[in-house]
């Protein structure tokens, strides 16, 4: 029962290992299904057939992948290595001097830190909260669905909505939070909680573990259904406390899920614009721009298109380098079963 | 499912083919003249609300009721969203064939790539009576697009309040200014408010110091060789320095936007939170906007000039500011040149200033404007002995960025007077 639960469990994190096995068994099951007089001859057709099916479905989204993501792409590369305005003719070739612009620039620089930081404290925030309240909600209560989807209302709130909803909340002097401070005797910050510098980043962040908080339970909701009952049932028998079922059964079999969302955080993070865009624009004094921020007011608002295609591409490649060791080191152990099962085996010992 | 799926692809793939379609439409449309030989010009405005916008799609009509074979595709636009539309118009070569142009570095970088149609000879009339007021405009000599409004920035007062702190007149000189701004705050009214958030607010005070500290030759030079070297600049820098040091400023300046909701720098000023504010010729029409019953401040406004500096270089009653011009693409027909023309006209100049739309540029319009506040700033833009564009729009969006940013963070305390000079230089320099 045990071992018949678990793949399922594991594979949910990583959809594409479900497809690999799936396709290739069903590959080698057809041809043997054939009747072997004249095979050869019916099966090439069927193939080809086949091949051609599979490219006439395929290729309207290999056309859309082309169009909308690698030729941007190459584009992005292409504009980089040019001074440009955002019009006219490409012709003031600078090679990599705008990557040398833009790594030697301070704001570009603090905007990586602050892209780390928010990844960070993401998770050291997220994980813990979340993990928290998506252990509470998993114990039958009367106004479950209720708290499920008060929880859940932030992430489904657009993000550009929330935004002017907190920037308006967090206004000095006259806004909410302000007014309920001082009416408790407390004094804001003089520049607000946006305008200070020092405390910019972390109001973002605030703001930003609200609203994601949400996505982080239901996904750690979704995992906790995977765990199976008997394994609290044995544990119980055995006499274990309900913080040692949490802590030797739940989070380890929780695992996958909670690596899975690790990895959708800290894309998110790195990516981050919207969110900061609204709240503060990337100031004051630049405490909370990010690379995304930082490579839309270069192009937009200064018109200098090739240093906001140099630090868009890196941009890319610090994600990308990030995604794949992320995938190399953290989240391939999901990929292996056989780890997970021994591993489980273990847990349920 | 699948089919879901399937069905969402060729609605995609079905999208792509469209947008490629009207793309090539669109180009194809270039020409301006078609089959059946009327012309079509384009053209994009951002007078997107209420009785602006009805008064332009009436001088469309009227120039079409005119003009023969001839018709205007008007789209008006947010001014945000009009500003981001013509730089994707640009890339993709498909601009609008009348458009509006703020002049100097921006204007330059577009007759520089060859976007811009020479009006010199085809407008010289019109360029005749506007005299100094196109000198924005030009380049080498040629005219390139036609100035419809212009006004400088000074400070919008709330004269009840000041009256309330004990301040009897407008301050004239930097001292009376931070004098002034001493009173209100004893008086418990914060004094100035400023929506550095947005930045270009902020950098206004350091441009407007900058025009009181440099002379006028001083100021053409550095436009003309993008060199910053003067003292005045760094002047400039300390003057708005000592300013920001005696923190006349509303809590939470560095957040505050400019002219966006009711806690804006504009929205506060309006709904009379603070007593002054630096800015543009707009203002009583942003502070209409932004109060319940649509007056802005009413009866109380007031305004008036940047204050002179002991010891500037530049003329006192020179002023700061900018204005919008129509300007014709590269490339549209000989009709879009009569139609900037048309709009250049007495009678839609003055149709233009009874609506209060800004400050017309025609001196037949002069005595048309309706407010009296609006009215006292064309008599100041006139009579001032020259006029300087805002440094941003001046320089190009390179360098007064890369000056804007610097001069937040001075309001912010995290840079001096020689950096504004020195990251403004070393954008300069790029462009060089």
């Amino acid at each position: 029962m045990i071992h018949a639960v678990a793949p399922e469990v594991t594979y949910a994190a990583s959809p594409p290992a479900s497809g690999g096995p799936g396709l290739s068994e069903r590959r080698r099951s057809t041809p043997s299904g054939l009747p072997p007089a004249g095979a050869k001859r019916t099966r090439k057709p069927a193939q080809r057939r086949k091949n051609l099916e599979i490219l006439f479905f395929v290729s309207p989204a290999l056309l859309l992948i082309a169009v909308f993501m690698l030729v941007p792409i190459i584009q992005a590369v292409r504009f980089s290595m040019y001074n440009w305005k955002g019009f006219g003719p490409l012709v003031d070739f600078v090679g990599f001097k705008n990557y040398v612009r833009v790594l030697g620039n301070e704001v570009f620089t603090d905007a990586l830190v602050h892209n780390l930081v928010i990844i960070g404290g993401s998770i050291a925030l997220q994980l813990p909260i979340g993990l928290g309240i998506a252990l509470l909600l998993n114990r039958k209560m009367k106004i479950q669905s209720l708290l499920r989807t008060i929880i859940f209302v932030p992430y489904v709130l657009s993000e550009v909505i929330a935004g002017v909803v907190w920037f308006q909340l967090l206004q000095p002097q006259y806004g909410v939070f302000d007014t309920i401070l001082s009416k408790l005797g407390i004094q804001g910050p003089a520049q607000g909680w946006l305008g200070t510098p020092e405390l910019a980043l972390w109001t973002v962040l605030a703001v930003l573990t609200w609203k994601y908080l949400g996505l982080a339970v239901i996904l750690f909701l979704a995992g906790l259904q995977g765990v199976p009952s008997e394994l609290y049932e044995a544990a119980e028998i055995d006499g274990a406390s309900w913080w040692q079922i949490q802590r030797k059964i739940t989070i380890p079999l929780l695992g996958p899920t909670l690596r899975t969302w690790g990895f959708l955080s800290m894309i998110g993070s790195l990516q981050l614009f919207d969110m900061v865009w609204i709240l503060t624009g990337g100031g004051p004094a630049n405490a909370t721009t990010t690379m995304a921020s930082f490579l839309v007011s270069e192009g937009t608002k200064r018109q200098n298109f090739g240093i906001a295609a140099a630090a868009s591409v890196i941009l890319f490649i610090v994600a990308l380098v990030l995604a794949i060791s992320y995938q190399q080191f953290i989240l391939k152990r999901d990929s292996q079963p056989d780890d997970e099962r021994t591993k489980r085996k273990k847990a349920k010992a | 499912m699948l089919s879901k799926i399937r069905g969402a692809q060729i609605l995609a793939l079905a999208a792509t083919t469209a947008l490629l379609a009207t793309g090539c439409a669109a180009d194809a449309g270039q020409e301006g003249t078609s089959a059946d030989g009327t012309t079509t010009i384009t053209w994009w405005h951002n007078s997107n609300n209420g009785d602006g916008k009805a008064y332009y799609e009436q001088v469309a009509a009227d120039f079409e009721a005119a003009h023969e074979g001839v018709e205007v595709e008007v789209s008006a636009m947010q001014h945000e969203d009009m500003l981001t539309k013509l730089d994707a118009a640009f890339q993709s070569g498909d601009a609008p064939d009348v458009y509006m142009e703020r002049g100097g570095g921006e204007l330059a970088a577009h007759v520089a790539a060859g976007l811009t149609k020479d009006l010199t000879e085809a407008a010289s009339e019109e360029i005749a009576f506007l005299g100094e007021n196109a000198g924005g405009w030009q380049l080498d000599g040629k005219t390139y697009a036609l100035p419809f409004s212009l006004g400088g920035a000074g400070f919008w007062y709330n004269k009840a309040l000041f009256k309330e702190a004990g301040i009897d007149s407008a301050p004239q000189t930097f001292d009376e200014l931070i004098a002034a701004t001493g009173k209100l705050k004893q008086a418990g009214i914060d004094p100035i408010s400023i929506g550095a958030g947005d930045k270009w607010p902020a950098a206004h005070y350091w441009y407007y110091a900058a025009v009181r500290e440099c002379s006028q030759q001083a100021l053409a030079d550095s436009v003309a060789n993008l060199d910053f070297s003067d003292q005045c600049f760094t002047k400039a820098g300390e003057d708005v320095d000592q300013l920001i040091k005696s923190e006349p400023f509303n809590p939470g300046f560095l957040s505050t936007p400019a002219q966006s909701g009711p806690t804006s720098a504009s929205g506060l000023l309006a709904t009379g939170k603070v007593a002054m504010e630096l800015a543009g010729h707009w203002e009583p029409g942003v502070m209409q906007g932004l109060t319940e019953d649509g007056t802005g401040m009413g009866e109380d406004a007031g305004w008036f000039p940047f204050p002179a500096i002991e010891g500037g270089q530049g003329d006192p009653a020179a002023q700061l500011g900018g204005g919008d011009a129509w300007a014709v693409s590269e490339g549209a027909p000989d009709a879009a040149v009569d139609f900037v023309k048309h709009m250049l006209s007495d009678e839609v100049q003055r149709g233009f200033a009874e609506l209060d739309m800004g400050l017309p540029t025609n001196p037949a319009a002069k005595d048309a404007i309706s407010d009296p506040a609006l009215a006292s700033l064309m008599d100041v833009r006139d009579k001032a002995p020259y006029f300087q564009l805002y440094f941003d729009t001046s320089f190009g969006a390179s360098i007064g960025g890369a000056m804007n940013d610097e001069i937040a963070l001075l309001f912010a305390g995290k840079s001096d007077a020689q950096k504004i000079v020195d990251a403004s230089q070393d954008a300069a320099d790029l462009e060089k």
